[in-house]
């Protein structure tokens, strides 16, 4: 049974996952091993040529000495009675989405086809049904799994793109894409690919003649029926299984969920002091948070390291590099592999060798089974030294995967690393070509004649390396700037805060506590307090980054400080923008202009109306607006935050005054997470919750003093008005000035006007530009909790050049021949990283390279008039000797 | 193979980050495509001088492809 494909495909007992597994090792399934479950067979053993499987081999127990733990084991399933009362497990068709994902892809059962399991026919119609184990209170689940709407978004997309005919319909309670730029996906899922989205609770899906019947109820309180050919389960994330286990092992506690518990302020912290949680552990969350948290879940570890750091660290020797001169005769050594039977079974190894033998240059040629095996890199260094080879050739698999450990061979026999060149002929020959041996064993001929062209060409390049400034700068003294800057002094690196305000706080300072119940104040009093008192922490007040200059590892910036603005440069390695964002006070809500009325407030005013000790504090009645300029008005997104802002000032309201009377009307609650809590605590408590459509919005208009509001009810099906105490806005948030900071640091900005990371999944808090890091509202809007892991994740990344000391330099870089250039400063306007410039050199304007921000594109070389620019690895002469290689390939 | 089959050579300027990884991958999950093509590696298109597609052309390439 493959279980990485959910069970859907067979797979052998002795197998790799898939292919990007990491280790990409094979291993034994024990419950499929016919030696291990009825001590026969063993035959593994003696054919595997290099001896590695050892049935002998135990468990053992092993007892290590740290400092810090992270317990990052991911999410559990959720329980079994979630699902079979959908009918999964009685019919084929109800798939899990975990299921349907593994359909959707090439290495799935049906490579990437989707089909009925029942008969293998294409479904022309898919339902997903939303909180499948989720706000579930029937299996214990009450929490929102956060990630369900955006994936079942999706998998619908993908699956409409396999099959464009096919309907899909999403029934769904809320659809809560609060993430950054999640919105958007919603509508191009709706407009773009016509995927419906149905707002209806799902009572009963029932086999029905070759379909499956899904009855469901709509807001309006009727009864529906329709058929669907598959039905998929968004199934929620729930703690691993386990957790009670993990927590007695580190002694640590569990919320009421069995995920770890950890409070507002300290996000990443258990109970345990020294035990970290990072991941779905910690609750329900997507990829980038994720990522998010395990970086500042590692920078949490290293400031508990910090005096351990650089202990036991084994430097690694090579021998002194062999000098290859410019008149110095080429020596080419040409190794083929067979891969074992990879390349060999297609290709015919021995007639590409024996044609490498003959090419002018080559000195030396051989075979090899495995190539990047252990002893196979022995091999290749005798080789080096007996045949004095400085050029090496391998003609095996991807440079992509194996340059570096052939390179590192290279350097152990004394070689340049750079006199190297690989020839794909297993990903791009044997393996695509498989069933023409004599074509595959032709190309693999051709493929090596152009590596040997280019070789011959290869010259030494030098490893660069250049020093750093062991310093940070903050842009931002907001709890995201402050929480970064700590972390990077508690690591020991001396930090500078920007802040334009006269004091530290940025929007905290109008926050009064949070829906878990926090003073708000207290965590300010105690950074505020840290960072002041902190030798390594410089403050800059009224202060105004006006000019940065350098690369990663080596700013020099000016801050125009005080009243007086008064300049001061400052010289750091790395720069951690965390500018924040503020409340946006709307003039269009719900699609018109607002009246002027002087009970129409914002959450935040509420808040601190609510905060006082005034006895008349809470309003009698309260009608809160969500998206109140939001999502179509003023501004285009979500800001995640607002929802739970109403929650926890709604349930205010009712812990002041339980008979006030609390209306909030919402398009969705997006109380994702643990605030699902507060929003059931809050309906419990008499607060009414009533949605509205975007083509159906409630009115607000001036009624003598007073802010009048209609909207449609659509249990009772008709219009109601009501001249509230108060209307509250639900407002979102807007960055504070990005176009600034984007123009001097040369990073980017999205539509919505905050900044865009390098990677939203893979790097999220890093920058395009190298040595810059985002956290805080100025990446996107979100509430306290994610900012604290956001500024501690930026600062553990900034962390990795200081730590470091230095920024290595690959070799693939451009060169500029000074003799050459005529300044006319093209390569400098066209470099997309800010990595070549025109420097005066002698009076003459000179354009010459920023190795360390160099990422060897070589768009400046393509692009260089007078051919003055050279690029490490891929020089004018490697090429065109490859390209008249490729010409000599013989004529069918 | 006939000689009327049409069996052009053609050159490819792959971007090492992209195109050269996709074809990576069409070898991991072993997609079969024809077998007329011969690549050069490059770190990324943007290094594509105008005068390497000359000189593809001039060294008898029926097409030059590249992906970036």
């Amino acid at each position: 049974m493959d279980e990485y494909n959910e069970g859907l495909a067979i797979t052998r007992p002795i197998h790799i996952d898939y292919p990007q597994a990491v280790p990409a090792t094979y291993f034994i399934d024990p419950k499929a091993c016919m030696h291990l479950q009825h001590g026969t067979c063993k035959i593994c053993v003696p054919v595997c040529r290099s001896k590695a499987i050892d049935f002998d081999q135990k468990a053992e127990e092993r007892k290590i000495k740290v400092g810090a733990v992270i317990m990052s084991p991911g999410f559990g399933r959720v329980p079994d009675e979630a699902l079979t009362k959908y009918s999964y497990g009685k019919h084929p068709d109800v798939v899990t989405s975990l299921e349907f994902e593994r359909l959707l892809n090439p290495s799935g059962p049906f490579m990437g086809e989707v089909r009925c399991l029942s008969d293998k026919r294409h479904p022309h119609k898919i339902a997903f049904i939303q909180c499948v184990g989720s706000r579930d209170l029937g299996c214990d689940n009450g929490y929102c799994s956060s990630v369900c709407c955006m994936y079942a978004i999706k998998e619908a997309m993908v699956a409409k793109e396999h099959d464009p005919e096919c309907e899909i319909t999403i029934y769904y309670m809320d659809m809560r894409t609060q993430g950054k730029d999640f919105d958007a996906a919603r509508t191009r899922a709706e407009q773009q690919f016509g995927i419906k989205f149905v707002r209806a609770k799902v009572a009963d899906v029932m086999p029905w003649e070759k379909q499956l019947k899904l009855t469901y109820a709509t807001m309006d309180g009727k009864h529906h029926f329709d058929g669907y050919d598959m039905v998929v389960l968004s199934v929620g994330l729930d703690s691993p299984t386990d957790a009670k286990n993990l927590a007695k092992i580190g002694a640590f506690e569990l919320n009421k969920y069995d995920f770890c518990k950890t409070t507002t302020f300290a996000p990443l912290a258990s109970s345990n002091e020294g035990v970290l949680v990072a991941g779905a552990f910690q609750g329900p969350k997507d990829i980038p948070e994720s990522v998010t948290q395990s970086s500042a879940a590692a920078g949490l570890a290293s400031c508990l390291l910090k005096q351990q750091r650089g202990k036991g660290v084994i430097t690694k020797t090579y021998p002194a590099e062999q000098p290859v001169g410019e008149d110095e005769e080429v020596r080419i050594g040409v190794f083929v592999c067979h891969c074992g039977i990879n390349i060999a079974g297609v290709v015919d190894v021995a007639k590409v060798a024996n044609y490498a033998g003959e090419m002018e240059n080559v000195t030396y040629y051989a075979e090899s089974l495995y190539s990047c095996s252990q002893d196979a890199q022995e091999v290749l260094k005798q080789r080096i030294k007996e045949h004095r080879l400085n050029r090496v050739v391998i003609a095996a698999c991807s440079p992509r995967t194996h340059e570096p450990l052939f390179q590192e061979t290279l350097k152990d026999a004394g070689l340049n690393r750079c006199l190297f060149e690989m020839v794909n002929i297993r990903d791009h020959c044997s393996w695509v070509h498989a069933n023409e041996p004599v074509a595959a064993t032709d190309k693999s001929m051709d493929l090596v004649r152009m590596g040997v062209a280019k070789a011959r060409n290869i010259r030494p390049l030098p490893e660069q390396t250049v020093p750093v400034t062991a310093k940070a700068l903050v842009v931002g003294g907001g709890i995201a700037g402050m929480t970064a800057a700590l972390n990077l002094a508690d690591q020991g690196y001396q930090t500078y805060i920007v802040e334009k305000n006269s004091q530290l706080g940025g929007q905290l300072l109008e926050q009064q506590y949070t829906l878990q119940g926090d003073t708000v104040s207290d965590l300010l009093k105690d950074v505020t307090g840290k960072v002041k008192k902190n030798k390594l922490i410089e403050v800059f007040t009224d202060a105004e980054l006006t000019a940065v200059n350098g690369f990663v590892g080596n700013f020099t910036s000016t801050i125009a400080a005080g009243k007086g603005k008064k300049e001061t440069e400052v010289d750091h390695g790395v720069i951690v923008v965390a500018t924040g964002g503020k409340h946006h006070r709307p003039e269009t809500v719900l699609g018109a202009k607002l009246p002027d009325a002087k009970t129409i407030i914002t959450q935040m005013e509420l808040e601190q109306q609510l905060a006082g000790k005034g006895k008349t504090r809470a309003p009698k009645s309260a009608v809160m607006i969500q998206c109140a300029g939001s999502r179509g008005d003023d501004l285009a997104y979500c800001s995640k935050t607002c929802c739970n802002d109403a929650v926890k000032n709604a349930l205010k309201i009712k812990g002041i005054d339980p008979k006030s009377q609390v209306i909030v009307l919402y398009r969705e609650m997006r109380t994702y997470g643990y605030a699902e809590d507060a929003y059931r605590e809050a309906r419990e408590k008499g607060v009414i919750f009533i949605p509205y459509a975007k083509e159906q919005m409630p009115k607000i208009t001036k009624k003598g003093a007073k802010a009048e509001v209609s909207f449609y009810d659509p249990i009772l099906l008709e219009d109601v008005t009501i001249a509230p105490d108060q209307v509250v806005l639900s407002v979102g948030i807007v960055p504070e000035d990005t176009e600034g900071i984007s123009k001097l640091l040369k990073i980017p900005i999205n539509e919505d006007r905050f900044y865009l990371e390098a990677h939203v999944k893979l790097r999220p808090v890093e920058m395009p530009v190298a040595g810059v890091y985002l956290c805080g509202l100025a990446h996107s809007p979100k509430p306290l909790e994610e900012i604290i892991v956001q500024a501690q994740a930026a600062a553990a990344k900034a962390a990795i050049p200081l730590v470091k000391g230095y920024v290595s330099v690959e070799p693939t870089v451009s060169k500029v021949d000074q003799d050459g250039c005529i300044g006319c400063g093209l390569c400098e306007s066209l470099c997309p990283y800010q990595a070549i410039r025109i420097q005066k050199i002698d009076n003459k304007r000179k354009a010459e390279t920023i190795a360390a921000s160099c990422k060897g594109c070589g768009i400046c070389a393509s692009h260089c008039p007078t051919f003055a620019i050279s690029m490490g690895g891929f020089t004018d002469e490697q090429i065109t000797a490859q390209i008249k290689a490729f010409g000599e390939m013989k004529e069918e | 193979m006939s000689k009327e089959e049409f069996n052009p050579k053609i050159l490819g300027f792959l971007c090492n980050w992209c195109c050269y990884a996709a074809a990576d991958s069409a070898g991991v999950s072993r997609y079969q495509y024809p077998p007329n093509l011969r690549t050069i590696r490059v770190m990324c298109t943007g290094r594509l001088d105008p005068s390497f597609v000359l000189k593809g052309f001039a060294e008898g390439a029926a097409g030059i492809f590249t992906g970036g």
